[in-house]
């Protein structure tokens, strides 16, 4: 079924319009309430009144996330505080997130676009999501919570973790719907058939996952091993979270919402926009949103879009599904992790040297990263319990930015070296 | 009497350790004594040789993390209840130790031990 039949299935004449009216709305708001924008647009020799359609769209400025970071916390944002009902974040560095406030009506367009999103996925107010999202600041969990409920669909808010408690929901309670990271629906798939529950035993029929990259094996082992047909789910909490576009029954490149979230596919070079099918980066302009309203902004993920009607009914542009980044950026358990966040904590850190690699790996179904790092040779000590206490510090420190567990391993000097070769600092041993 | 002793930092593979005593063979440095304490993925490699200065700047050279203690040794007689006399001076005296290695030979034992004052351990076994 789809969720709003009006807008996704409109014409490309009307989209336009709809697109080119949200476009001059958004950009009047942010010229008058951001700083930022504002001198940005000056600076272009740009008004508000140069922005007539959604064409236009190419006389603006971008925004990146070193713009988020440098106007941190709420610099950037078109709406008073008093008016934010939610603020969520992102990982950012040296402990910095990257705040993301809502508006009332900016948690309206998010449900609204998640509910579309289930609904392409395959599902209705008739299902049951158990949503194994994280709870909390990252958007996953209360995102796809809060589309369920306007669905009307019934909602197991188990939250990430505690995967036996997972397991009796998923059998107890019968949901039809998964929605959380693919490498953990691939965990609990293996931890079923550990403890001998056959997929038929459970009522599950749809996977709804996102936020990390995976491989289109790894989906026909999550398909094979929960017994779903297994759906590809994209977002990010700059732009709202899960749901900016969701893959319908084809499974032919992922529907977005593009009545709220204009995307573009930018030659990484360049910077100009390039046709359909032509892989560069992807990078959205909000159109409805009122807390944060981002013109252009880079996502980094390289992505291509396609404009040509799909068989399920829908006129929305499709993307493909995100085949890798434009920057260094890693994706570890649906937390996104920059190699310099990790240098910015080790310069920090005396004991350490900023002499460092990191490994990526998957062990069984989890994503591990390993930081090994070389120590300071002013703090080497011949205790053993000295030697521990400073790779724990290292660690902590390490996990409380990067908001996820790493395995930090203390290293000669010509390890390092050895496995660095020319200035690799990352080693990504994932298949994806 | 005091001794010096070199510690060095190597990670827990194998060819690690021989690469260490490698650089050590190669200047021409003769250990007395090697002592390695193990954690899982690291371990510390404690020695003690006829030339610590040499051997220092040879291992720092090498890149290795180095840093050189001053220890206590003893010499004790190699029959029971010897070192048990060492231990009794040294808890009446409030001394902890962190570690100690040592062998007898020839029915003479020497051994090394981590105190946490030096000084105070000399004076309380003299």
């Amino acid at each position: 079924m789809i969720w709003n039949e009006h807008v996704e299935t409109m014409s490309r004449d009307e989209m336009h319009a709809l697109q080119s009216e949200r476009l001059r709305d958004t950009v009047e708001r942010v010229y008058q309430n951001v700083e930022f924008y504002r001198s940005k647009m000056q600076a272009l020799g740009i008004e508000p009144g140069d922005i007539k359609t959604i064409d236009d769209i190419v006389k603006l400025p971008f925004t990146t996330k070193k713009d988020l970071r440098d106007n941190y916390p709420f610099k950037i944002c078109a709406a008073p505080q008093s008016e934010f009902v939610r603020i969520h974040a992102s990982s950012g560095t040296t402990g910095k997130p990257t705040a993301v406030p809502h508006t009332r009506k900016d948690l309206d367009m998010f449900a609204e676009c998640v509910a579309r999103s289930i609904c392409c996925a395959g599902g209705s107010r008739e299902d049951t999501i158990q949503v194994s999202y994280g709870y909390g600041l990252f958007t996953g969990g209360l995102g796809l919570h809060d589309g369920a409920t306007r669905l009307g669909a019934g909602v197991i808010p188990a939250s990430s973790g505690n995967t036996a408690n997972q397991l009796t929901l998923m059998k107890d309670f019968r949901p039809t719907i998964l929605a959380c990271t693919p490498s953990y629906a691939m965990f609990l798939a293996e931890a079923l058939a550990e403890e001998g529950t056959k997929p038929e035993d459970l009522a599950l029929k749809i996977g709804i996952f996102g936020a990390e990259p995976w491989s289109a094996e790894m989906r026909a082992k999550i398909e094979a091993g929960l017994g779903i047909t297994a759906h590809d789910i994209y977002g990010l909490s700059e732009i709202m979270g899960p749901g900016v576009s969701c893959t319908c029954e084809h499974r032919n490149g992922l529907h977005i919402c593009e009545d709220h979230f204009y995307p573009e596919i930018l030659d990484p070079d360049t910077l100009q926009p390039v046709g359909d099918n032509v892989v560069g980066e992807l990078t959205f302009t909000h159109l409805t949103k009122e807390a944060m309203p981002l013109l252009r902004y880079r996502t980094r993920d390289l992505s291509s879009l396609d404009h040509s009607p799909c068989e399920c009914g829908r006129t929305s542009v499709r993307m493909a599904r995100i085949i890798g980044r434009s920057d260094d950026m890693l994706i570890i358990r649906g937390v996104n992790v920059f190699p310099s966040q990790i240098e910015s904590v080790l310069l920090e850190v005396p004991e350490a040297s900023p002499n460092y690699v990191i490994i990526v790996d998957r062990k069984g179904t989890l994503d591990t990263i390993e930081v090994q790092v070389e120590l300071n040779p002013d703090y080497m000590t011949d205790s053993v319990t000295e030697m521990e206490e400073i790779r724990k510090k290292i660690k902590q420190k390490l996990d409380s930015v990067l908001r996820i567990g790493v395995i930090l391993t203390l290293a000669e000097h010509k390890t390092i070296t050895r496995s660095q070769g020319k200035a690799k600092r990352v080693i990504d041993r994932r298949k994806i | 009497m005091k001794i010096k002793q070199i510690s060095v930092f190597v990670q827990n593979e194998p060819g690690r350790l021989l690469e260490f005593t490698d650089v050590l063979n190669k200047a021409g440095i003769n250990m007395t004594s090697l002592n390695l304490a193990d954690v899982t993925d690291y371990g510390i490699v404690r020695v003690i040789v006829d030339d610590t200065e040499k051997a220092a700047s040879v291992l720092k050279e090498n890149k290795y993390n180095v840093i050189v203690n001053e220890l206590l040794c003893v010499d004790v007689s190699d029959k029971p209840g010897a070192l048990h006399e060492i231990l009794v001076k040294l808890a009446d005296n409030d001394l902890n130790i962190s570690y100690m290695y040592g062998f007898s030979k020839g029915g003479h034992a020497s051994l090394v031990l981590k105190v946490n004052d030096l000084e105070k351990a000399i004076a309380a076994l003299q």
